[in-house]
């Protein structure tokens, strides 16, 4: 550590950075479209990422049309059915969840939060929007391959994956989605070494790991993890494209086909979920983790008190990353494993309840006599939570084996998947964007457009996933693409399933509200002016607003404080940036 | 997936140990105003390029780790069949040892400053590396010619999978190191952008010798007696 010698009055002087380390945009091109700026990377990542996600919006909506009336729209067939499953799952987790919160949170919050000029490498950065948007563009053509997109599931567990009988198995559509996938994993690479480097090597003068916003700890630690997990996803990706192009058996194993034996022997189609399940367990804290900080963040904002318990905070993130390496084979409980193993598995599953309560626990208390500001962010936290502890509790259900068998084929983990990491994530990334928009345009979001978003949305979602518990209590199973004669659903199921579908299709038609907000505050909103939060945090201290490129004018901020100075005793106003000096504020001190 | 846990071990044990060092039992709400240097102003200043490296090559570490699990998963299966290794590949070892030792070669030369004898250094280590492709190409085809196709059976599968995956990255490294090597016969290159990109070359051929070697005991047998030898510990350990 290098003494810093401090000026007068407690002030320091701020880090000089060279003019020259910065990348000048010289034209239209290099300044908007290849962009080397994070922030314009993010607006590209989220605008990408979000159109990907309205589509796979519309396929949940042709789902769910089917399950409501079966049969009554005939182009829905059971191979369009699977493929409609297969691509709403695989584009909503990793092409709209990561990419969203990766991509577009962690660009555009990183550099600003901790007080860089720009991402270490805007080069690759760049790069790795354009990768990624490659890997969209082959998603998206699968549809107009012959024989349409794969319909394996989003899972792709071989050896269906790759047969016949699977819609796109033999044909076009499962290369496509193995190729984009390992795609976009190289392009995750490029941007998540930037993120963690960034947080490691472009911190301001002052801002220490533990000065740093839960947002940034959040998107670190999901980076980390994403970038050791996603290469199982690569290497399953490349094995799979091996057995299905090349003849190879290291999943396939002796299969007849359409009474044709094929060539494919001894492979083991339960390496496949161990790989795959080794990434994908690890993604769903890669979603949550930044959807946990940026709620942290949210909350203490708008609650103007600081965040309870903040070492707690960061140390759970940091063990909840840890655990989640260790728990990936309760998703294969019913894949014959040794029951031991399943023993052990469901201990690690439990045990990460542990640092997730304290989490909860911590914005509860966060919340308790604080000055709530019922503003459209803090709506959306709150819906978060709510929503994750419900999620979450059905969680600690299905992490035990025995509870686990029977249910797992069952709408009841469609409904708890979609409440903890689909709507609890989803709810996050809305308070996100009601909260940064005005950072990022300079203008508020249209309140009452924003109102009528949050209730129709966060009302409507519990409307779709409550009762598909109840569902799935009933035995419903998943996957099926229409139940015929059942004796044990009764006819309840089906008027429930309709409910269901209408509430889908009201909530799915409500984002246009939000997307019409969106387009319509950025020429028509309330001018935000720099700090309408009021928030401490330094993405808020930018001199500009838009921040300009190199976000902080000719000097480096300087950061003296913790990120959640909210109403502290003695001082003038209700909160006290990052970058004030402690001879600016009088407080008293309670150890 | 041992292999890759241990892999995570080792990756966590880093991250516990450099957390270690970040005072994360600080209590930030109690202290305002003391600024402590942070990143890029310790010294000696570690360079964010070099981190960066050092995280890819996290990387591209779970990838061989969690592939050399799969490795070992399926060669449970009583279809796994033996693959003779070739004697080229012993020369084609042999090769990348010594790329990687002119690397480093240079890279002393770099630090002392002595120009002249890096340009050599490097083109030798670019040569090498490239040697060492070509002579897994033919190694590839000796083994297809005498039968050993890549569908026939899963050692196959996973050798020319192994080697694929590691010639690519080898092939990406190339790309640099041509790059590095190209420059350092420009002359009035910059010393110091130089020095770095030397650095970096080094360090990244020195892992990918380290995974070949990895590799090569795998596909040579010498990993299974070692998995073998933990097995017979970990069962001696545990009675039944």
């Amino acid at each position: 550590m290098v003494e810093i010698p401090s000026g007068d009055a407690g002030t320091v002087p701020s880090a000089e950075v060279e003019d020259v380390e910065l990348y000048h945009p010289k034209s239209w091109w290099t300044k908007y479209v290849f962009s080397q700026d994070a922030k314009i990377i993010a607006v590209q990542y989220s605008v990408t990422a979000i159109s990907i996600g309205l589509l796979a919006l519309v396929l949940s909506w042709l789902m769910r049309l089917q399950l409501a009336f079966p049969g009554y729209f005939a182009f829905i067939d059971a191979d369009r059915y699977y493929q409609f499953i297969t691509m709403h799952g695989m584009i909503m987790v990793i092409y709209l969840l990561t990419a969203l919160f990766l991509g577009g949170f962690g660009n555009y919050l990183i550099p600003l939060m901790v007080g860089a000029r720009d991402m270490v490498f805007p080069y690759a950065n760049m790069l790795s929007y354009w990768i990624y948007l490659l890997a969209v563009l082959i998603l998206v053509a699968s549809f107009f391959a012959p024989g349409g997109p794969t319909g394996a599931g989003w899972t792709l567990y071989p050896p269906q994956a790759v047969l016949s009988g699977t819609p796109g198995g033999r044909d076009w559509g499962i290369l496509l989605m193995l190729s984009s996938l390992i795609v976009f994993i190289i392009g995750f690479t490029m941007g998540g070494l930037n993120y963690v480097v960034t947080v490691l090597q472009g911190r301001t003068r002052g801002m220490t790991l533990m000065r740093m916003p839960l947002t940034v700890w959040g998107i670190f630690t999901a980076t980390v993890m994403a970038l050791l997990a996603f290469p199982a996803l690569f290497v399953a990706c490349v094995m799979m494209l091996f057995d299905r192009l090349l003849g190879t058996s290291f999943f396939m194993p002796a299969i007849v086909e359409m009474g044709e034996q094929l060539q494919h022997g001894g492979g083991s189609p339960i390496l496949f979920q161990h790989l795959f399940w080794f990434f994908g367990h690890p993604e769903v804290y890669i979603v949550a983790l930044p959807a946990f900080g940026i709620v942290s963040d949210l909350i203490s904002t708008h609650a103007r008190k600081n965040i309870f318990g903040y070492r707690m905070m960061v140390w759970a993130i940091i063990i909840i990353g840890g655990l989640s390496f260790i728990v990936w084979a309760h998703h294969m409980y019913v894949s014959g494993m040794n029951p031991a193993f399943g023993f052990f598995f469901a201990t690690t599953t439990l045990i990460i309840a542990i640092p997730t309560a304290i989490k909860v626990y911590n914005w509860v208390l966060t919340l308790w006599r604080g000055d709530i500001h019922l503003t459209l962010p803090m709506l959306f936290a709150l819906a978060f939570i709510v929503t994750f502890v419900n999620g979450g509790l059905t969680g600690l259900f299905l992490g035990n084996v025995v509870v686990d068998v029977p249910l797992s084929d069952t709408m009841f983990v469609v409904a708890h998947f979609h409440m903890v990491m689909g709507v609890a994530p989803i709810l996050v990334i809305f308070g996100a964007i009601y909260h940064w928009y005005p950072k990022v345009t300079g203008r508020m979001l249209n309140e009452a457009l924003g109102q009528i978003h949050f209730w129709i949305t966060f009302l409507g979602t519990y409307a779709i996933f409550f009762p598909m518990h109840y569902l799935g209590l009933l035995g419903v199973p998943r996957r099926y693409y229409e139940l015929g004669e059942t004796a044990f659903v009764p006819p309840s199921a089906h008027t429930l399933n309709v409910f269901i579908t209408v509430t889908a299709l009201v909530v799915g038609a409500a984002q246009i509200v939000f997307l019409f907000n969106l387009v319509w505050s950025l020429f028509r909103g309330r001018e935000a002016g720099g700090n309408p939060w009021r928030a401490t945090t330094l993405e808020w201290q930018t001199p500009q607003t838009p921040p300009a490129h190199g976000n902080w004018g000719k000097n480096l901020p300087v950061v003296y404080r913790w990120a959640y100075d909210y109403s502290v005793p003695g001082a003038a106003e209700d909160f006290i940036p990052q970058t004030e000096p402690a001879s600016g504020v009088t407080r008293e001190v309670v150890a | 997936m041992n292999v890759a846990l241990v892999f995570l071990a080792a990756i966590g044990a880093i991250i516990f140990w450099w957390l270690a060092g970040q005072r994360l039992t600080s209590k930030p709400w109690l202290e305002a105003s003391p600024v402590q240097a942070v990143a890029g102003e310790q010294d000696p200043p570690v360079l964010a390029v070099k981190i960066g490296l050092y995280v890819f090559l996290g990387v591209v570490g779970a990838l061989f780790s969690l592939s050399v699990s799969a490795y070992f998963m399926r060669m449970e299966a009583s279809d796994w069949g033996g693959m003779p290794v070739p004697r080229l590949l012993w020369v084609n070892t042999a090769v990348l040892v010594l790329s990687s030792v002119a690397l480093q070669w240079a890279r002393r030369e770099a630090r002392l400053g002595h120009m002249e004898i890096l340009q050599p250094m490097l083109a030798a280590a670019f040569l090498l590396a490239a040697l060492f492709l070509v002579g897994q190409i033919q190694a590839w085809r000796e083994l297809m010619s005498t039968g050993y196709v890549l569908a026939d059976n899963p050692a196959n599968s996973f050798f020319y999978m192994l080697t694929g995956l590691h010639g690519l990255h080898v092939l990406g490294g190339l790309v640099v190191l041509g790059r590095t090597t190209a420059r350092s016969f420009v002359a009035d290159a910059r010393q110091d952008r130089l020095r770095l990109s030397v650095d970096l070359s080094a360090i990244y051929s020195h892992f990918l010798l380290a995974v070949w070697l990895l590799l090569f005991g795998l596909f040579a047998g010498w990993a299974n007696d070692f998995v073998d030898l933990c097995r017979q510990l970990l069962n001696q350990g545990i009675p039944g």
